[in-house]
């Protein structure tokens, strides 16, 4: 029983070492450094990193900004509400507001076309979940995230609240179209 | 100092007839009530897990919304901080006073520590029940609950907190008192890593719940959401560590105790336990990677526990206890083939069965897929999904709860002094509890990897004009959720069937005599292949096969995920 007993040798720490644990931490240590270069690497060659790029805001900041796209570049409303449908060009500033308990408004992307989305929320923690294609980003009040997105399926998307914000969490969906 | 008493502390030694493990009076008392407060709020979060479980499933779809996000708060403070703390100080008083055979520092200390910990689980809970403090364990800022929320958690953590340093006295204790000779066990060192990272832990906890707990009174105007969320995780992802260090010490001793096995190499085990209290805390930014502000460099660092040297060490563990059974077993004639030792393993030994279930599951579901998720990158297609949740049931109850459950099927004749009822009940529940929840993980990670969100009321999004129709497999797979969690649940009443019974009808067993005095623990002959200096061979191929499966199926999971990964839309 000696694991709960003190070691029998006192030097313990000169214990030999039996050959499947030094193979074993050998092969396990590899492993452990592509998984940690996969990771940088991916920063270098891949096309799908989280951009860092955060500003701090203000929900009147913010939601200036957002009206002024609005304004510009409204082509329809949907909805009972009349949820505004915006389609910016390509490159555009493109603004999404999350709050209680809606994403605003609706944006129209282009396939294969680069944007610069600006995510902030105007209360509590909300999350960006784009279904069907499942990219998941946290939404902080304060904080202003700009991420750029290259949309490569054309379709109808939905924006699902997946961070849990309250009694009527589970009606805050958004939409956005890619041409 | 010899005889272990003061005269402060008149207390008795007693050694259990069936286990040769000495207990100290005052210790031995801590033990139990710190292991019935556990299982009293194991069965509070179980019978809120019903509510959860039966709302998710969306043919049933059970609870009012309102009321489901209540019972999901309370659901997972009472399991992820009450039942798993209690029990952890029972653990730690086990693996100093017990294992070192030495009286417990400051019983009074230990008694006000358990106060605080019981009167600060209550409030929590009652803040909970009244309805207006359903913000979700996380409890997110500004999203505020009311004070009684925050200040329920802040004294049951300083009550936790006590009891480690009471943890930490006892281990000078039998210093002092020269009740061991040379270094202590290795399952006390792997108590020692769970309490460094325990204190971390609550240090982190009680920086950024003071400040809460003053914004819910009024006193303060502001905390910072992503302030909270940064040092949160160092206390809610870090609390989650102190299970890892635990049940991997148990499952250490389970070994030797159910086999009679020795380490394979003191200085693997150590140094990986080592290698946790080093760099097992950084893991809290997995929890970041897809939040805004933190730089790229700090969340790949961390991420990776800086070159996922704690995922080594886990490694390390997950290889050196089976491997250690294996040499144990094939030392006792078990030598055919690769897998004898295994298929000769005593399955129908709850303490042993559910060990197994435990190491194999937390490595297969709740490693691979925690590496996964921790891949800054990766991240994205799983941040804040089911497969979330998913994924810290393979390790949280999977891991630690059934390593928990096995140990207490031990401690039943030899603490609680008990014949334990139903035995062939008791055999069949870490199949029942152990397979049902493998069951249950696979189907939510599934539902996860296709999006479903978790803390979520109603996957239809009725009353919402833009509703997202998920797809047929998803809710299949809540469906496979809500059965696979009914059979869990059932696994874990018969648990606490079995430990409340056995407490309460149970034969009484003989205790041992009781003396003033300790007995030290006599030092052990140094064996002859130990003191031979060099590689002793390749003890154990069997476990090493196993190892090797293991490792084929996290490169090939790994990379599908890339795989995914790399048809998403661009995102830089």
């Amino acid at each position: 029983m000696s694991a709960i007993l003190p070691p029998a040798e006192r030097l313990w720490w000169k214990h030999p070492l039996d050959r499947v644990e030094g193979t074993w931490i050998a092969i396990a240590f590899i492993w452990c450094l592509v998984m940690f270069f996969m990771m940088v690497g991916w920063h270098v060659y891949g096309k799908q990193n989280l951009s860092t790029e955060t500003y701090r805001t203000t929900p009147e900041k913010f939601s200036a900004k957002a009206q002024a796209m609005v304004d510009k570049y409204t082509v329809r409303t949907e909805t009972a509400d009349k949820v505004p449908v915006v389609a910016p060009p390509a490159g555009a500033d493109v603004y999404l507001i999350a709050r209680l308990w809606n994403f605003w408004p609706i944006l129209e992307l282009e396939k294969d076309k680069t944007y610069k989305l600006h995510l902030t929320s105007m209360d509590y923690n909300h999350g960006f979940s784009l279904q069907p294609a499942n990219i998941n980003i946290q939404i902080v009040p304060g904080y202003e995230h700009v991420v750029t997105v290259t949309p490569n399926q054309a379709g109808t998307y939905s924006v699902v609240c997946n961070e849990y914000c309250g009694i009527n969490h589970h009606t805050m969906v958004g939409r956005l179209y890619v041409k | 100092m010899s005889g272990g008493s003061t005269m402060t502390n008149p207390t008795s030694y007693r050694t259990c007839p069936r286990s040769g493990l000495q207990f100290e009076a005052n210790a031995e008392k801590l033990m139990l009530a710190n292991a019935v407060a556990a299982v009293v709020f194991l069965l509070i979060g179980g019978i809120l897990a019903i509510g959860v479980t039966l709302t998710r499933w969306p043919a049933v779809h059970w609870l009012e919304a309102d009321t489901f996000y209540q019972v999901l708060t309370a659901h997972g403070i009472d399991m992820l901080i009450f039942w798993i703390i209690f029990f952890e100080i029972a653990v730690l008083y086990f693996c100093s006073s017990t294992l070192l055979r030495c009286r417990l520092a400051t019983p009074n200390m230990a008694w006000l520590g358990f106060a605080l910990m019981v009167i600060g689980a209550v409030t929590n809970n009652l803040a909970v029940l009244q309805g207006s403090s359903s913000v979700m364990m996380t409890s997110y800022v500004p999203m505020l609950a009311t004070p009684a929320f925050y200040l329920g958690l802040i004294l049951f953590a300083v009550g936790a907190l006590i009891g480690c340093f009471v943890f930490l006295g006892t281990l000078v204790v039998a210093k002092r008192d020269k009740t061991y000779t040379g270094s202590v066990p290795l399952v006390t060192f792997g108590a020692i890593t769970a309490c460094i990272i325990a204190v971390f832990t609550i240090a982190s906890g009680a920086i950024i719940l003071i400040p809460t707990l003053l914004l819910s009174l009024g006193w303060i105007a502001q905390v910072d959401a992503l302030v909270y969320r940064t040092i949160w995780w160092a206390f809610g992802h870090s609390s989650q560590q102190i299970n890892v260090a635990a049940h991997i010490s148990i499952w250490y001793a389970v070994v030797a105790i159910a086999f009679g096995a020795k380490p394979m190499s003191e200085r693997v085990s150590r140094g990986a336990f080592l290698l946790y209290i080093l760099f097992l805390q950084l893991a809290s930014a997995h929890h970041l990677l897809a939040d805004p502000g933190l730089s790229t460099s700090w969340k790949v660092v961390n991420t990776s526990y800086f070159m996922y040297f704690a995922v080594l060490a886990s490694m390390i563990h997950g290889l050196t206890i089976p491997g250690a059974m294996e040499v144990a077993q094939r030392a006792k004639g078990y030598n055919k083939g690769l897998f004898e030792w295994l298929r000769k393993a005593p399955w129908g030994n709850p303490v042993f069965s559910g060990v197994f279930i435990s190491l194999i599951g937390f490595g297969f579901l709740g490693g691979i897929s925690g590496v996964m998720m921790g891949t800054e990158q990766l991240n994205m297609i799983i941040h804040n999904t089911i497969y979330v949740p998913g994924h810290f049931h393979a390790t949280v109850v999977i891991g630690t709860t059934l390593s928990f459950m096995a140990l207490t099927y031990f401690l039943i004749p030899v603490l609680f002094k008990r014949e334990m009822i139903n035995p062939k009940l008791a055999q069949a529940q870490p199949y029942l509890f152990g397979l049902s929840m493998y069951f249950f993980v696979l189907v939510m990670m599934g539902a996860g990897t296709l999006g479903v969100s978790r803390r979520h009321w109603d996957m239809a999004f009725n009353g919402s004009a833009l509703a997202y129709q998920w797809p047929g497999a998803a809710y299949l797979m809540m469906g496979l959720v809500g059965i696979a969690g009914l059979a869990a649940i059932a696994g874990g009443a018969i648990y606490i069937y079995i430990t409340v019974g056995s407490l309460l009808w149970g034969k009484r067993l003989e205790a041992g005599a009781a003396s003033p005095k300790y007995t030290p623990i006599p030092p052990t002959a140094p064996t002859v292949v130990a003191q031979s200096y060099g590689s002793a061979g390749f003890a154990a191929p069997g476990t090493f096969t196993l190892a090797m499966v293991f490792l084929t199926a996290f490169i090939l999971y790994y990379f599908i995920n890339w795989k995914y990964l790399s048809t998403l839309w661009g995102l830089s």
